[in-house]
């Protein structure tokens, strides 16, 4: 798919401005190395068809566990944190999808400390590409699409199952937070790459923000402590993935009082994050010294 | 028996250099812990006693398997990504000219690695969890000392799977499926999602006689105080054997992998 999206870009308007280097906005380099990178890396992953197979359905299943997991509870009781299965899968479903995508996208950045130990960093900081491209795009891997799809499974359930009282600005919440989230989790991934520099071995923390983060909004926050509830609107705004936006569409009341826009706000979230996360990989990008090695 | 000795140590001392990740680690698990935590505090406020554990019993489940995921290897991690590479590249071929038993070898290195992760990584987010939370922990030290073993034939059971696992690459070129699947299975069999006794029906019945429970339920259910007396021999027994059975397997396994090896001078 991406190869005939790649030949069809001849035919655009822009196809008579070549040959001779043209000067193209740094963000579109960017994505088109991106994709140069990525599609080799699928094309390797391809080499082992049956291993490709199994990995993406292993992908599929882990994620699938643990929706199954919450089923299991539901085995032995009809609420949870007074909430239904399908309000839950709800949930579940905006915080998957949303995760899903930031980590096919920039899920190779928990590698970076590992890169950094061994050297092979510097060798991509003297090539002409964007650094944070490289390491994205570095061993993409397709298999990961296992979770986005397993997301839209749960949240296609839900939106099926629950009785909702759709309002134009419901039905436009659901994708606005999904892609902000996705942009949030994004941001997040970044940001523990920059920690990574430092703490070569600390990817495991970045873990507990993106793993854990979905694992959290999993749930309804009518589960956790309510410091904890706090703790995740106005300190590390992992509620604007998915518990601000759901619990608006559901028609409930958030723990912690807020007024009800409040739901619309997860893109100017996910773009702040995005810029904060954006400033810290600059500073440690030109902070960092090589371990040498 | 000295030289596994030393190995043993080495596994030991190699996991302890890597401070940071042990931290880090740390701190991973003291986040989930507390995230599963307060889902258990809801899911047992709606039906006490479910699965027959108490409310503290279900959140000691918790931070018992957070303390025991690398220890016991339950989502798999440790030697075989490594010997798998090493039986890609040929590099094995060095390992069986060793005068030591690769099977062996490898087992004493994993207990050296168990050892560090319970108290590199176990103890103190269980520490932070009774801290947190109110925890049943044992109060007769035989139990505490019956856990040890059930959790050193935990480890050994892990041990054994995984050490199956990696000899797989013996036969295929990439072995990152069946990598893949070990996790899963761990995952998902060793109870690490929800308590075994929590599965309905046939699936539980068929999930607690699988090697995976004698990674984290059995171990779990012998601190908690579920099996004393006979029980409790017929639960460590249940470990040896699957221990027994699984290191046969490996080993007959390997001796008809290693009459595979064709070694490529150069």
């Amino acid at each position: 798919m991406d190869e005939g999206a790649g030949t069809g870009r001849g035919a655009g308007p822009g196809a008579f401005a070549r040959p001779g280097p043209v000067e193209r906005s740094p963000l579109v380099e960017g994505v088109r190395a991106y994709r140069l990178i990525a599609g080799m890396w699928i094309r390797s992953t391809m080499a082992y068809p049956a291993s490709f197979a199994m990995t993406t359905l292993g992908n599929f299943l882990a994620t699938v566990f643990d929706f199954v997991t919450i089923m299991l509870m539901f085995g032995h009781v009809d609420v949870l944190g007074g909430y239904s299965l399908p309000e839950i899968a709800l949930l579940y479903g905006m915080a998957a999808t949303a995760f899903g995508l930031a980590d096919l996208l920039l899920g190779s950045l928990d590698r970076i400390g590992e890169r950094v130990r061994d050297g092979t960093f510097d060798t991509l900081l003297v090539r002409p590409v964007p650094v944070l491209v490289q390491v994205a795009a570095d061993r993409f891997a397709l298999r990961r699409v296992g979770r986005i799809v397993q997301g839209l499974m749960v949240l296609g359930y839900a939106l099926v199952v629950l009785d909702i009282d759709w309002t134009p600005l419901k039905v436009l919440l659901v994708p606005l937070a999904v892609v902000s989230g996705g942009a949030f989790f994004g941001a997040v991934y970044v940001g523990g790459s920059v920690v990574q520099f430092f703490a070569q071995d600390a990817a495991q923390v970045q873990n507990s923000f993106t793993y854990g983060g979905q694992t959290l909004l999993q749930y309804p926050p009518s589960v956790f402590a309510r410091e904890l509830v706090r703790g995740v609107t106005f300190v590390v705004p992992l509620a604007f993935v998915s518990w601000l936006p759901a619990l608006y569409v559901l028609g409930r009341e958030y723990p912690v009082a807020l007024p009800e826009w409040v739901a619309f706000l997860s893109p100017l979230v996910a773009a702040g994050c995005g810029l904060l996360a954006g400033l810290a990989w600059r500073a440690g990008l030109r902070a960092y010294r090589s371990t040498g090695s | 028996m000295r030289l596994y000795a030393v190995v043993a140590a080495g596994g030991f001392r190699r996991h302890a250099t890597y401070r940071m990740a042990t931290m880090a680690g740390i701190f991973t698990n003291t986040v989930f812990g507390f995230i599963i935590a307060y889902t258990y505090t809801a899911l047992w406020s709606e039906r006490p006693d479910l699965g027959g554990y108490d409310t503290a019993q279900a959140l000691t489940y918790v931070w018992l398997g957070q303390a025991l995921l690398m220890t016991c290897s339950l989502m798999g991690g440790g030697f075989e990504g490594d010997l798998m590479e090493r039986i890609r590249t040929g590099d094995i071929a060095i390992d069986l000219y060793r005068p030591a038993d690769l099977q062996c070898w490898y087992l004493a290195g994993d207990l050296g690695r168990a050892a560090f992760n319970f108290l590199g990584r176990g103890v103190v987010p269980m520490a932070i969890g009774a801290f947190a939370f109110d925890l049943a922990l044992p109060v007769s030290p035989w139990t505490w000392l019956a856990f040890l073993v059930s959790l050193t034939l935990g480890v050994v059971v892990s041990f054994a799977v995984r050490f199956l696992v990696a000899l797989a690459a013996f036969w295929l070129m990439d072995g990152a499926g069946v990598l893949q699947i070990s996790f899963l299975t761990g995952l998902f069999f060793s109870g690490l999602l929800l308590p075994l006794n929590l599965f309905p029906g046939l699936l539980g019945e068929v999930a607690r006689a699988l090697p995976w429970s004698a990674f984290l339920q059995v171990p779990a259910d012998v601190f908690l105080g579920e099996r004393t007396g006979w029980d409790l021999v017929g639960a460590l027994a249940f470990q040896a054997g699957w221990a027994l059975v699984l290191l046969l397997a490996g080993r007959v396994l390997q001796s008809v992998a290693t009459r595979r090896v064709v070694v490529q001078g150069g």
